[in-house]
């Protein structure tokens, strides 16, 4: 067994388990937790793939910024355990069978497709040809994303403005 | 066993590099909180520590020993997995960063394995380092939080929003350097900044033709002060308003730890600092025979100071004082020996300057602190995304503006 292939399981282990806990945990912030292992845990498979510009990225983005205001706003709101519904127990008995199907349907996908390793392009992988990609060949769709999110964030400065009295 | 050491001589090295690292660093830590006690007290006409050891010397073992056997209460209803994990957490991020810091320049050879003088040698070195101190919100967020009470919630609160903030300004400072050096790794940053403008000028980036990072400079100092919670930025902490802040309910070594990751996060702070715009290891006097005698600074400086240290001993009325400020300065001198040893002193030019540097900045950190109120939280936000943010945006356009006027 290769390190590659060890530190594979055991980041997809962590990955995956993450997930899981994500999804059964009662409390916000443990799922928050949760994700925000998933989410090392991916920044860590990309490393293996060799990604590394996208692999910390991922970490300073999503762990760092993104689920710290998740955070934020559950502390905030003092949310506090979630109250079991009749719906939420109707989606035991009827979510827990749909998901068995659907991995057992992913399973069967994924056997059908023949085994290939994983090839690390080593033109995408620094960070140099990144940035020359993004700003030669996709600088329209880069551009229109930018002032999309310019877009999100006026409309929310807009709406968190105070009305005038 | 002995085939497996011998063919994983990379992982020996490395873990041997881990250990000394931390012990120096664990060590640095416990001292600069010695450090600032004394600085801050002479700022404000104290003594500061002064019985334990002479001139207070054995402060830090001291502290240490109380942290160890303080009763450790848990409060009721706390988290208990999060209130056990926020400050671990806190301290595992703070030591991890500074095993990007590269101390020196070229390489060692630890059982005939060439090695960099670094625990690490990564590629993308400061991208890490900014994943790694953007996680260590979380310690203070989950410690906040988790404690079950108002104190450390508000804490928590503030310190999150406070930290996010920052974090823009702090990033966005650093920009205009990789603008310069056009790389993420340390080794190449540091090595970028060689050479001296007009013979004299050192060609860091601070001062890099053709567009000095002043400004951003400005602006990573007080942004850094902000991320590690520092004064007059702790209002994670505010002591009047908050009781403790985050660590309220903390107490015995679940608090020491805290206390050790602010402590380790400043000093990788202020060697980040001296790395992207003080020049990290390289010296400030040229490379010229004008200037050869420098290269004996470090024996200089250890040397005076033993010996001060020696005199210092001799007025000392109590023997076991004594006994301390001369092994003390023995340890001086014989540092200052080493350094001038014909096969070290070059090695540790290096490790010399980026630590006097460092140091240069843990000062001004200190002296910031003993001099500055703290801020109102308004004032804090208003300071963070209207003054810093708008800067440090101006910073990366002008310092690309003059890149490309200086490649025409």
């Amino acid at each position: 067994m290769t390190v590659e292939l060890a530190l594979f399981i055991v980041l997809a282990a962590m990955a995956v388990s993450g997930a899981v806990s994500l999804i059964l945990q009662r409390h916000p912030i443990h799922s928050a937790l949760s994700l925000i292992v998933v989410m090392a845990a991916l920044a860590g498979l990309y490393l293996l793939l060799g990604a590394e510009f996208i692999a910390a990225v991922q970490i300073i983005v999503y762990a760092g910024a993104i689920m710290v205001l998740f955070v934020f706003v559950i502390m905030l709101l003092n949310a506090g355990v979630e109250e079991r519904t009749s719906f939420s127990r109707m989606a035991r008995y009827v979510g827990l069978p749909l998901a068995v199907v659907f991995l057992l349907q992913l399973v069967w996908w994924a056997a059908k497709v023949p085994a290939q390793a994983a090839q690390t392009t080593q033109a995408l992988t620094s960070t140099r040809s990144l940035a020359l990609m993004l700003f030669r060949e996709f600088l329209l769709p880069f551009e229109l994303t930018s002032i999309l999110i310019l877009i999100a964030i006026l409309g929310a400065v807009v709406l968190a403005k105070k009305e005038p009295v | 066993m002995s085939d497996f050491l011998a063919s994983h001589t990379f992982l020996i090295v490395s873990l041997l590099k881990v250990v000394v690292v931390l012990l120096v660093l664990l060590t640095a830590v416990a001292y600069l909180s010695w450090f600032e006690r004394k600085v801050v007290a002479h700022i404000q006409s104290r003594w500061g520590p002064h019985r334990a050891g002479a001139h207070g010397l054995l402060q830090p073992l001291a502290d240490g020993i109380k942290f160890l056997f303080k009763e450790d209460p848990m409060p009721a209803g706390v988290d208990r997995f999060v209130y056990f994990f926020a400050p671990a957490l806190a301290l595992t991020l703070a030591v991890t960063t500074i095993a990007l810091i590269p101390f020196g320049p070229g390489t060692i050879k630890i059982f005939g394995q060439e090695t960099v003088v670094a625990v690490s040698d990564v590629n993308i070195g400061l991208l890490i380092l900014f994943a790694l101190t953007s996680l260590g919100v979380y310690g203070v967020v989950l410690a906040g939080w988790s404690s079950n009470s108002k104190y450390p919630l508000l804490g928590g609160l503030r310190s999150s929003a406070q930290m996010v903030s920052y974090e823009l300004a702090l990033t966005l400072s650093v920009v205009g350097v990789l603008l310069l050096t056009g790389t993420f790794n340390f080794r190449e940053i540091i090595h970028k900044q060689e050479g001296f403008a007009w013979g004299f000028l050192p060609r860091w980036n601070l001062f890099a033709w053709p567009a000095p990072q002043l400004l951003g400079f400005f602006i990573f100092f007080i942004a850094a002060i902000a991320e590690t919670n520092r004064s007059p930025f702790d209002l994670a902490e505010a002591e009047q308003e908050l009781v403790g802040g985050f660590h309220t309910e903390y107490a015995s070594f679940k608090f020491a730890m805290f206390f050790l990751s602010e402590y380790a996060n400043m000093v990788t702070v202020s060697l980040l600092a001296s790395a992207l715009f003080l020049g990290g290891w390289l010296s400030p006097f040229p490379d010229t025979p004008l200037w050869a005698w420098t290269q004996y600074l470090p024996t200089a400086i250890f040397g005076l100071g033993g010996l001060a240290l020696l005199a210092d001993a001799l007025k000392y009325k109590t023997g076991w004082k004594r006994i301390q400020l001369t092994v003390v300065s023995l340890l001086a001198l014989g540092l200052a020996a080493v350094c001038a040893l014909p096969g070290a002193i070059e090695f540790v030019q290096g490790p010399f300057w980026y630590v006097a540097k460092a140091t240069t900045f843990l000062f001004v950190y200190v002296w910031v602190r003993g001099t500055l109120p703290r801020f109102r939280y308004d004032q804090l936000m208003s300071i963070g995304w209207k003054l810093l943010f708008p800067l440090a945006l101006l910073n990366v356009v002008a310092t690309s503006l003059a890149i490309l006027a200086a490649q025409r």
